[in-house]
């Protein structure tokens, strides 16, 4: 028995090595003196991460990336929280096959996603690049918004809405003023969710990117072709960090039941 | 003049009736129960009194005004859920206070009426608690006094009791009882648990199938069930079915198989002809003494299983006209096996459709 722990524990310890190692890795390069990265690094030096706030084009796609992610955001809450409210509160004919619509871009490679939409949105109907941007990411968000908020709404006892409606309240008051504040939770890990995945994104974002509009993610794609230097690490940490942070919100929350549950 | 009435209402989900032709009279100040198994429709019409289904067909009046299609948050009625359904991100005082809020009433006065209503509701000093704090005894409470400080003109319970322990049901419903009298408020009440209904109610309606089969006082139903189905359903689990019957000087005779049997009139039944006896295992006899001298309302049979009740024991006795549970106490039980006589009083054969 004792035996059989010890392999499992060092097992498991391979697999955190494996997953943590390469994250370590960036993470020191980042620290790298020289212009060339390097594993382990030869010093200790801020200089990349200053770096990155000299690169205009990181700032500018920062911004953009920001822009799409927190728009995007709102219009996939817009649509996705009454989505989500009706598809856990009502029983109605092709519910199934309107969940499974709803998901569907998770479930749809990036790239063939990607491609539909430059296809659509900017070669058919010849949108703004901004436009398709916007359009895409809000796509990419709408279902996880619907997913972490119909979860949260099936622990929600729907009797309570019809207790505020049999003491006087109408049907918006009732969502108002009842069924958000007991979501709320819900709805917060729904936002910051779906932003990670819009702000992390490249498969779509690079369909619908052109002259002048880029993101974070893309620009960091094209620096890497031209340059080998060391404030790619850099950056990587500071996401990486943003990320570890948005999680720990997350997981205060709502806990992370929600990866594993349906 | 009825206060509540119900006018041949039907409720339909993907055309399967739940209720079909349905009709209710209230009067005021009553309490009237809804009681029947599970499916019999009896939540279905609570449901529609409270406005939170609509009617296919039919009427709703309620004080003599058409309530059919007003929405339920027009209507006025304090309804008290299963599941207590108190709002998880209020304290106990906004909860009640909720429904005032609404009517935009002052915040002294909303504070003096909160206050008010949680003392009849014995809940003094829990303002500032939160539902998650309390217990379900409490929580239930908070429940009824957010639905009445209202001032509904109905209020309405849904199994309002059956997530409590046994103790607490007791308490809680007798409580209920005191409150509804207190106020005069009429009520409706649904439940399966007959206990339950028939110890506070004014009236009970026992539904089937989305039919009420009988409308009466607790203790009319008690003694006689209108059909068979309610008889079962309050515990009379012994059915006798007769070939013919004659009535002499209002006397009734029974006959089947050559036995004969003196019955009592049923004043409910809707056949006058009904042949059909219920019986209650407490009020047959086992005997092994002959009886000669009684020629009617006497069957010969033998122990089929015998189980101890702790007060009483229980039997089952095997006779030509089929099997007859008995609940009897004594000092010496019968054996299985044992040949025995069983004797029906006559006052205790209920006829029944």
């Amino acid at each position: 028995m004792q035996e059989k722990n010890r392999g499992l524990a060092l097992f498991t310890l391979l697999v955190f090595v494996f997953l943590l190692g390469p994250l370590v890795i960036i993470s020191f390069t980042s620290f790298e003196p020289g212009t060339v990265l390097k594993f382990p690094p030869e010093g200790f030096s801020w200089r990349w991460y200053e770096n990155i706030f000299e690169v205009k084009m990181f700032m500018t796609t920062f911004g953009t990336s920001m822009f799409v992610s927190l728009v995007g955001n709102l219009l996939a809450l817009l649509l996705g929280v009454p989505a989500a409210y009706a598809l856990s509160r009502f029983q109605f004919k092709g519910k199934g096959l309107l969940n499974a619509v709803f998901i569907s871009p998770v479930l749809i490679p990036g790239i063939v996603m990607g491609f539909a939409m430059l296809k659509y949105v900017i070669i058919t109907y010849n949108l703004p690049i901004y436009a398709g941007l916007l359009i895409g990411h809000t796509v990419i968000m709408l279902p996880f918004i619907i997913r972490v908020v119909a979860s949260s709404l099936s622990n929600f006892d729907f009797a309570i809405e019809e207790a505020a409606l049999s003491l006087g309240a109408g049907k918006v008051e009732t969502f108002f003023k009842v069924v958000l504040p007991n979501i709320r939770s819900g709805i917060i890990a729904a936002i910051l969710i779906a932003f990670l995945e819009s702000f992390n994104n490249v498969d779509i974002s690079v369909f619908m990117t052109g002259p002048g509009v880029s993101t974070l993610p893309i620009q960091m794609l094209t620096y890497v072709e031209n340059n080998f230097d060391p404030t790619i690490a850099a950056l990587s940490v500071l996401l990486m960090i943003i990320t570890a942070i948005l999680m720990f919100i997350i997981e205060r929350m709502m806990g992370l039941s929600y990866f594993t549950k349906r | 003049m009825a206060l509540l009435t119900l006018e041949n209402v039907s409720v339909a989900y993907d055309n399967q009736y739940i209720l079909k032709d349905f009709n209710l009279n209230i009067e005021k100040g009553q309490l009237i129960s809804l009681l029947g198994p599970s499916g019999c429709g009896k939540t279905t019409t609570l449901r529609l009194i409270a406005g939170f289904l609509e009617a296919k067909d039919g009427r709703f009046l309620f004080d003599g005004k058409d309530y059919t299609r007003v929405p339920v948050n027009k209507r006025n009625f304090g309804f008290v859920f299963q599941s207590y359904a108190l709002f998880p991100h209020m304290s106990v005082f906004d909860n009640v206070a909720f429904g005032l809020r609404l009517r935009k009433v002052s915040e002294t006065e909303v504070k003096q009426r909160v206050e008010q209503i949680l003392d009849v509701v014995s809940l003094g000093g829990f303002e500032k608690r939160f539902p998650k704090e309390l217990s379900g005894g409490q929580r239930q409470r908070v429940a009824i006094a957010r639905a009445l400080v209202i001032q509904p003109d109905l209020l309405l319970f849904d199994e309002p009791l059956s997530n409590l322990d046994a103790n607490l049901r007791v308490n809680m419903r007798v409580e209920i009882r005191r409150i509804q009298q207190e106020l005069g408020i009429t009520t409706v009440y649904v439940s399966h648990d007959q206990e339950e209904c028939f110890s506070i109610s004014d009236r009970v309606a026992i539904m089937n199938k989305g039919v009420i089969e009988q409308l009466d006082d607790p203790a009319t139903i008690f003694k006689y069930p209108k059909t068979e189905f309610i008889a079962r359903f309050i515990g009379f689990n012994n059915f006798i079915t007769f070939g013919e019957r004659t009535e002499q000087d209002g006397e009734i005779e029974l006959r089947v198989g050559g036995h004969r049997f003196a019955a009592t009139h049923n004043p409910g039944t809707a056949n006058a002809q009904a042949k059909k006896c219920a019986m209650r295992p407490d009020d047959l006899i086992v005997t092994t003494e002959a009886q000669a001298d009684l020629e009617t309302n006497r069957l010969p049979g033998t122990v089929k299983i015998s189980t101890f009740l702790g007060r009483s024991y229980q039997y089952v006795v095997e006779t030509d006209l089929g099997d007859f549970t008995v609940n009897q106490e004594m000092e010496t039980p019968y054996k299985s096996g044992q040949t025995v006589h069983l004797l029906f009083p006559k006052d205790k054969m209920v006829l029944v459709d």
